[in-house]
């Protein structure tokens, strides 16, 4: 475990140090590794603990989004503010969702449309308000200062997406090892053999829903001040769920972070692997500054192939894993 | 377009019913059969009415190869672990058409496309029209088929109950196969009869997978009957909707009616007891 930390920490140095080699271009790369990445993680808090597939976390994204533009351009507030107040509203929408979802006992495929449906009428309702751009979107200013959450050049968004990730992979660790994230992985496991043991399913899936829908909210304050233009469809929209969604299925929502698992190393794994993925979209124009995040596991790397394998192929493994296991 | 909807929610419908599946990949199934007519239509200019017949045999290969390959593999998993392979499944389906069709928007020009009668003070769409008889007719060869022929007798069967169905000497793996291809040829049928009336884009998926789920949701689970009753009322519902909000709000109306029925009503309108 002690060597496991060491190993991120020098991973995190090594990533510190990169942009003193890398151009522009690469750094943007590796911004989108680490949105992607933190988004997936944020995702992951929710389906990967909980076990309730969500479709619709684009919803919080572009209430991060909107919600911290909105308040930028209309009341002036800084984005390092308005994104903790999208957070909230992000938070109670889906405390909402979570209470009827939950309360109701939506179970499975119920609430997966469920989470699809608040999503869309949130894009629909988006695209018809005027304050918001309606079907247009909103464009933003660019006034490059600290104030604003607007810079030129990529090293400062490097920065924070890198920070942005490394929180996460914190946060998610603390809540992991917490009794909260033991009872949230109770849920996963089994719902009704938790409750019978005194958890309080209800509450504990809140606070998943609640932790998670507050993150990926974040997410969306960054995403709005980098790429500088809202618009319903991409923010809202199915197919952002669904991008978000991938990564961390590649890379093992369930298995990677399970508490106790024998392979401890998965969380950069979490961010590397939508690096893969993300170099297979962006064109593989450049391949060099991926392969290095993939050297970053360094001297895990032997550890890691097996698991990459696995990891792989883990959308099938992992089922045929959890039917062995009755869940 | 009730009747289509119930079409296209007959096909998910019949996949759930007999498989409990939910297939996520409907939508983009369907609109392969919409560029399967086109291309037809395109190429050798047969209409699309005409080539229904053909695009349900091709879509029907389609879908048997899906159910064969990846569908009877996860048939034993979690429910929430299903959603997975077939979201992926739609997004391959809708992104291949991405890649042959491009993402232009295209509408087929075809005979009776804007033709339109009168009955007396209401004006009516041809094309509309025979969408609505076309649908009701494929819904009942449907229920006949499943009533009367020995396959369909065996995709009940299969339905009711799996085990019961392997006992008594059904190749349940095959039953599932043509019933997972059957409801993609049932889809395929309303794709086409949808192409006339509005533009083709690979994107469309999405929101027609959609509409099916709240049908279905509406009409009851693996109701069949139900698929068509809530087909009418959600197309019906829509409509009406434009009468008071923007057309483009009308899919709110109906994701809140999925909201409500799912809460309130979660085995749907004409669905019994579990």
């Amino acid at each position: 475990m002690k060597r496991l930390y060491l190993l991120l920490a020098a991973v995190f140095v090594i990533l510190m140090l990169l942009p003193l080699f890398l151009d522009n271009y690469a750094l943007g790369i590796f911004i989108m590794i680490f949105y992607w990445a933190y988004v997936g993680q944020s995702w992951n808090v929710l389906t990967g603990y909980t076990g309730h597939i969500s479709l619709g976390h684009a919803l919080y994204i572009g209430i991060g989004a909107y919600a911290t533009t909105y308040l930028a351009q209309t009341i002036g507030l800084t984005p390092w503010i308005g994104m903790f107040l999208g957070g909230f509203i992000a938070m109670a929408i889906a405390l909402c969702l979570g209470f009827l979802g939950f309360r109701f006992g939506l179970r499975g495929v119920y609430f997966v449309i469920m989470t699809i449906a608040f999503a869309e009428l949130a894009r629909l309702a988006v695209s018809h308000i005027e304050a918001l751009g309606s079907f247009t979107g909103i464009f933003l200013d660019f006034n490059p200062s600290f104030y604003n959450f607007q810079f030129r050049g990529n090293m400062p968004y490097y920065y924070i997406a890198l920070g942005f990730m490394v929180a996460s992979l914190i946060a998610v660790r603390i809540i992991e090892v917490s009794k909260v994230g033991r009872f949230i992985v109770a849920i996963r496991e089994d719902e009704e053999a938790a409750q019978a043991l005194g958890v309080n399913t209800f509450k504990y899936n809140m606070i998943a829903i609640a932790i998670s829908a507050f993150m990926t909210s974040l997410a969306g304050a960054f995403y709005a001040n980098y790429i500088f233009y809202l618009h319903p469809n991409s923010l809202f929209g199915m197919s952002l769920s669904i991008e978000l969604i991938l990564r961390p299925i590649v890379g093992g929502a369930w298995h990677a972070l399970r508490a106790g698992d024998r392979f401890h190393y998965s969380d950069p794994a979490v961010g590397n692997i939508p690096g893969l993925f993300r170099k297979g979209r962006s064109g593989g124009t450049a391949p060099h500054p991926l392969r290095r995040t993939d050297d970053t596991g360094g001297s895990f790397h032997a550890q890691r192939d097996c698991c990459l394998c696995k990891r792989l192929l883990s959308p099938i493994l992992k089922l045929a894993d959890s039917k062995v296991r009755g869940v | 377009m009730g009747g289509i909807y119930g079409l296209i929610a007959l096909g998910l419908s019949l996949i759930f019913g007999v498989m409990g599946v939910i297939n996520f990949a409907h939508g983009q199934i369907m609109v392969m059969a919409m560029y399967v007519s086109y291309w037809i239509f395109v190429l050798l200019g047969i209409d699309p009415y005409l080539s229904l017949v053909i695009v349900a045999a091709v879509i029907f290969v389609l879908g048997y190869l899906i159910q064969a390959t990846v569908v009877n593999r996860i048939l034993d998993y979690p429910e929430a672990m299903q959603v997975l392979p077939l979201v992926s499944m739609g997004l391959i389906l809708e992104n291949l058409a991405l890649l042959l069709w491009g993402p232009d928007y295209r509408s087929p020009q075809t005979a009776l496309g804007l033709e339109t009668l009168w009955m007396g003070p209401v004006m009516i769409d041809v094309s509309r029209l025979i969408a609505f008889g076309l649908a009701i007719l494929i819904t009942f060869l449907i229920f006949i088929f499943l009533k009367k022929t020995n396959i369909g007798k065996c995709i009940r069967a299969a339905s009711d109950n799996r085990t019961g169905a392997i006992v008594v000497g059904i190749n349940v793996n095959r039953i599932n196969n043509t019933a997972f291809a059957l409801g993609a040829a049932t889809t395929a049928a309303a794709g086409v009869l949808l192409l006339p009336l509005m533009p083709l884009s690979p994107h469309l998926g999405h929101d027609f997978t959609l509409t099916a789920f709240i049908v279905v949701i509406l009409g009851g689970m693996g109701n069949l009957i139900g698929a068509l009753v809530g087909g009418l009322i959600l197309g019906i519902a829509e409509s009406v909707s434009t009468l008071f909000l923007p057309a483009t709000l009308k899919h709110a109306v109906s994701f809140s009616i999925l909201i409500i029925i799912m809460l309130f009503r979660p085995q749907g309108l004409l669905g019994g007891k579990k």
